[in-house]
């Protein structure tokens, strides 16, 4: 069931949208998941589409990028139209547990592949079914924070990932979820992830979003991630997608005593990108890692906005955002540490890094500390500025030319954030792209970084 | 440890504001309320020309247009706009030669509050325009001033004797448009301080107004405009201290300063308003809207200020420099103990070349307070070679307050140099330790270690203020500082 949606002035047609395909989008999706629809949607309804009057998002105003004409698949066979289409997607040196979505709906993954006993990856509408305890225990439950992007999320998902790591098992080969964007027509995806590590489990999850043809994609994602006493997470969102695509992914991640938790934004190519990462430290002695990178250039924007939640006592959170930004890009960043009245003992640090290269590129930093307890020790850091002139001067006294030069500062620049990675296989790509995407050797529209796979180098304005 | 200083803390908490009382002098007060017809009334009773009736009243249509701002951390009362007396006037008008003829009751709340009134502390060297409730008292120095050509007066006085001036410069900085208690100060302002300094003079001393909201119900809304000519130069004083009332008072002032080529206006400000009690009953409202705008080449414009008092403090003294090689700094310690609430910070928007900017900001909470930095650093496309840094720390004594940052760096030029850095932390019980086991107790040490926290601050105030801004910490908070 595809739909063509022609969208002007936004509420109207969205709140038409919904009430025309309730039937389809209840049709098949697990009770709770349609439960919490026509809450989320009367929510979604009076907030609206975010405008940089809201000020959550006072840097992007994401309306205009929400009209226009779309399709909408209100089901997996109209989402899917071209299933043989092969597909190799893999980092050199790293074997993953593989899993395809297209459009947003689950679509397949490797039946060879075998994974830990008790270990699940899915369909999150199929799954729903067979680990009802789960999934009623953890859908919706964090993503309900009045966001309005969250709540149209809510309100319109059909499909995503499902993936659940019961105790004690840890999971050897990162798990990668590899979600194709591809259409005749513009397209508007829902994608909703629900991943659960139990106790003392342990897991790495590639989120890569990927555009295969050259139409419009409007993406808005949300992932919700659970972290049980004693787990280790790393998330790592992997964002290429070709200069037409809006995309707001949102992860929410609750922790748990003793858990850490790693979530890594790699922006290296888009059009709009819109990262909300919501850390709830729920727990005791938790420990969370948010980085990102965005490379910029062309007129894209990547906007990154995190909220690192210290609920309780003794957590101790480590943020670091970098980037540079090229031609007419722009980027901001928002960093929101709270520290709840009685989260004694709390360390929050944060940092936000810029590199400015053209005097039409922007950056907008809002780096926010909220403290209500007094035992803490929390700073924020933010710069923006060029190449250190002295670092240049020692390098081109010792024989390097000032390209090399300069790339090799962009280079260790890009690279605080790069070393995060705990996946040894991925860094080590990551980084020889950044590399290359510095010394321009690299068209960065041509392919997409984890899969290697030529891209459609048209659609780049 | 803990526990001592718990004690210590109860007792700050417990330390009473010494500036309540009130003086019984007569008022002229105008009716309650707002409407157009209060706003005829005080532009004809201060008998202003017909382009200040004008800009009150279009200041006022649009006031009504507006909305109260909600974006501040802070937790406002609805203020009734109708149940506040927006004029003020001593009744017995004082046109005085000498101090003697000054109302012994007036002249009683000026030495209760120490200023600088008398034969002695003109000696001193400080000229006042003291301001009780909107009208301006007594102005002294203002014949040694004259000789060098400057201005000092109030600014109902510019209104009548420097028209072309006040047309010129007033509402050039902070539009009425500007927020909502701008748009509310430029329809109902009382009275204020106006000061020109000429070109190439160097104002030989400080200049220094007091306000004191007196009568009961009374909004100030005060207006200072400073204009500062090229290559002159110019250090302006102003403290606060309001008695104590139970019922929350408004406070609404502006203050413009223009520094043109080459000159450098130096704004001071300490502000002890009444905070209201331990409960958190009562204090005074402060919402005011400070800028300054570097309009010449190579000028500079320091925004001081020590916050120990106010209910709500709402306030961010800024910066437009607009001029190449401009120079605009900020530095604040503002410190909020029981219900207190203070929202401050400052805007440094660079727009000419080669422009500097200096943010440094202390926080302190304590009791049940609030206290927000919120500052904004834009450098725009033209702005080549801006460069700032700014420096925001909190300290937290106790664990029933809250301290937060909200800083936005807004850059659209490659060669801009913006730093931001802030930290949040408690006094460490080493440090408290340290000092204990040199001999001096907790109180003593906690005082130590505050000092020497603010003392960047502190260092930037003129003399005879710094004195003054030390004493108000240890009032505020009092017990735990010596």
């Amino acid at each position: 069931m595809n739909k063509t949606c022609r969208i002007v002035n936004l509420q109207d047609e969205y709140s038409q949208i919904y009430k025309d395909n309730l039937p389809f989008l209840k049709a098949g999706a697990p009770n709770k998941m349609n439960a919490l629809r026509d809450d989320a949607f009367e929510l979604f309804n009076v907030k609206g589409i975010p405008s940089n009057k809201v000020e959550e998002y006072k840097y992007t105003n994401l309306q205009p990028f929400f009209k226009g004409t779309f399709d909408i698949a209100f089901s997996s066979e109209s989402a899917i139209q071209n299933n043989d289409h092969s597909f190799t997607c893999g980092v050199p040196n790293l074997d993953t547990h593989n899993v395809f979505l297209i459009n947003g709906w689950f679509s397949s993954q490797d039946a060879t592949d075998k994974l830990p006993e008790g270990v699940v990856v899915g369909s999150i509408r199929e799954k729903a079914a067979d680990y009802p305890e789960v999934f009623e225990k953890y859908y919706g439950e964090q993503s309900n924070d009045g966001d309005a992007m969250a709540a149209m999320n809510t309100a319109f998902a059909q499909d995503g990932a499902f993936i659940y790591v019961p105790k004690g098992v840890v999971v050897d080969k990162p798990i990668q979820l590899v979600n194709i964007m591809i259409g005749e027509q513009d397209r508007l995806v829902f994608q909703r992830n629900l991943i659960v590590i139990e106790e003392n489990a342990q897991a790495k999850i590639m989120l890569c979003d990927h555009t295969m043809s050259a139409q419009k994609f409007v993406i808005n994602s949300l992932s919700e991630v659970f972290a049980a006493t004693n787990s280790v997470l790393d998330l790592y969102n992997i964002q290429n997608q070709h200069n037409l695509t809006t995309q707001v992914a949102s992860v929410y991640v609750n922790q748990k005593k003793h858990s850490n938790v790693l979530t890594n934004n790699l922006t290296l190519h888009s059009g709009i990108t819109r990262n909300n990462i919501r850390v709830t430290l729920d727990d005791e002695y938790c420990e969370s890692h948010v980085y990102g990178l965005y490379l910029n250039d062309k007129n894209q924007h990547v906007d990154n906005y995190s909220f690192i939640d210290h609920a309780q006592p003794h957590c101790e959170s480590f943020e670091l955002f970098k980037g540079v930004m090229d031609d007419s890009s722009s980027a901001a960043f928002t960093g929101r540490v709270m520290v709840r009245p009685d989260a004694q003992k709390t360390n929050a640090y944060q940092s936000n890094n810029n590199l400015l290269l053209t005097d039409n590129a922007k950056i907008n930093s809002k780096p926010q500390l909220e403290i209500y307890a007094d035992d803490v020790k929390c700073s924020h850091g933010a710069t923006v500025g060029q190449l250190d002139e002295e670092a240049m001067f020692y390098l081109r006294s010792r024989g390097i030319d000032e390209n090399e030069s300069r790339i090799l500062l962009m280079y260790a620049f890009a690279y605080e954030v790069i070393e995060k990675i705990r996946v040894e296989a991925l860094k080590e790509n990551i980084r020889s792209l950044v590399e290359k995407r510095f010394r321009g050797e690299y068209d960065k529209c041509d392919s997409c970084v984890i899969c290697g796979q030529q891209g459609v180098s048209a659609s780049c304005l | 440890m803990a526990e001592d200083q718990d004690k210590i803390l109860e007792e700050v908490t417990g330390g009473e504001y010494k500036y309540g009382f009130y003086s019984d002098i007569e008022m002229e007060e105008f009716p309650k309320g707002l409407n157009e017809d209060i706003v005829r009334m005080i532009s004809a009773k201060k008998n202003e020309p017909e382009f200040m009736l004008e800009f009150r009243l279009k200041a006022f249509r649009h006031w009504q247009t507006m909305e109260q701002p909600n974006w501040a951390h802070l937790k406002i009362p609805p203020i009734d706009f109708q149940d506040i007396i927006y004029f003020a006037v001593p009744k017995k008008k004082p046109e005085l030669e000498s101090m003697d003829d000054v109302d012994p009751e007036l002249k009683a709340t000026f030495d209760k509050l120490g200023i600088p009134l008398d034969e002695q502390k003109v000696l001193a060297g400080v000229a006042v325009d003291a301001v009780i409730d909107s009208v301006s008292v007594k102005t002294t120095f203002k014949e040694t001033l004259a000789e060098k050509g400057i201005i000092f007066c109030s600014i109902s006085e510019a209104v009548q004797e420097y028209p072309d001036l006040i047309k010129k410069y007033l509402g050039s900085v902070v539009p009425h448009q500007d927020n909502y208690f701008a748009a509310l100060n430029a329809a109902v302002f009382s009275d204020g301080s106006f000061v020109y300094i000429p070109k190439g003079v160097r104002c030989p001393m400080e200049l220094s107004t007091y306000f004191r909201i007196n009568a009961i119900n009374t909004g100030q809304f005060e207006r200072t405009l400073i204009v500062a000519d090229d290559d002159s130069y110019v250090s302006y004083l102003e403290g606060c201290t309001a008695p104590m009332r139970d019922e929350n008072q408004l406070h609404a002032a502006i203050v413009e300063v223009i520094a043109m080529d080459r000159a450098e206006v130096k704004y001071s400000t300490v502000q002890n308003w009444y905070p209201g009690n331990k409960e958190g009953k009562g204090g005074i409202y402060n919402f005011v809207t400070k800028r300054g705008i570097c309009k010449g080449d190579y000028s500079k414009i320091m925004w001081t200020q020590v916050e120990t008092g106010s209910a709500i403090t709402w306030k961010y003294p800024s910066c437009i420099l607009q001029g190449d090689h401009s120079v605009g700094e900020f530095y604040s310690v503002a410190v909020t103990n029981n219900y207190q609430q203070a929202d401050t910070g400052t805007k440094m928007i660079h727009l000419g070349k080669n422009t500097r900017s200096l943010i440094v900001s202390k926080g302190i909470s304590a009791g049940k307070s609030q206290n927000s930095y919120r500052g904004l650093v834009k450098v725009s496309k033209k702005a080549e070679n801006a460069r700032n840094f700014s420096q925001c720390d909190s300290l937290l004594l106790g664990d029933k307050c809250g301290a937060h940052t909200f800083p936005y760096l807004e850059t659209a030029n490659s060669t801009a140099m913006v730093e931001h850095e802030a930290t949040t932390s408690k006094i460490g019980e080493d440090q408290i330790f340290y000092c204990n086991q040199r001999g001096l107790n907790t109180e003593q040490a906690v005082g130590l270690i505050v000092n020497g926290y603010v003392k960047e601050v502190i260092n930037q105030l003129p003399m005879e203020f710094a004195v003054e801004a030390q004493k108000l910490l240890e009032i505020s908070l009092e017990g735990s500082v010596g």
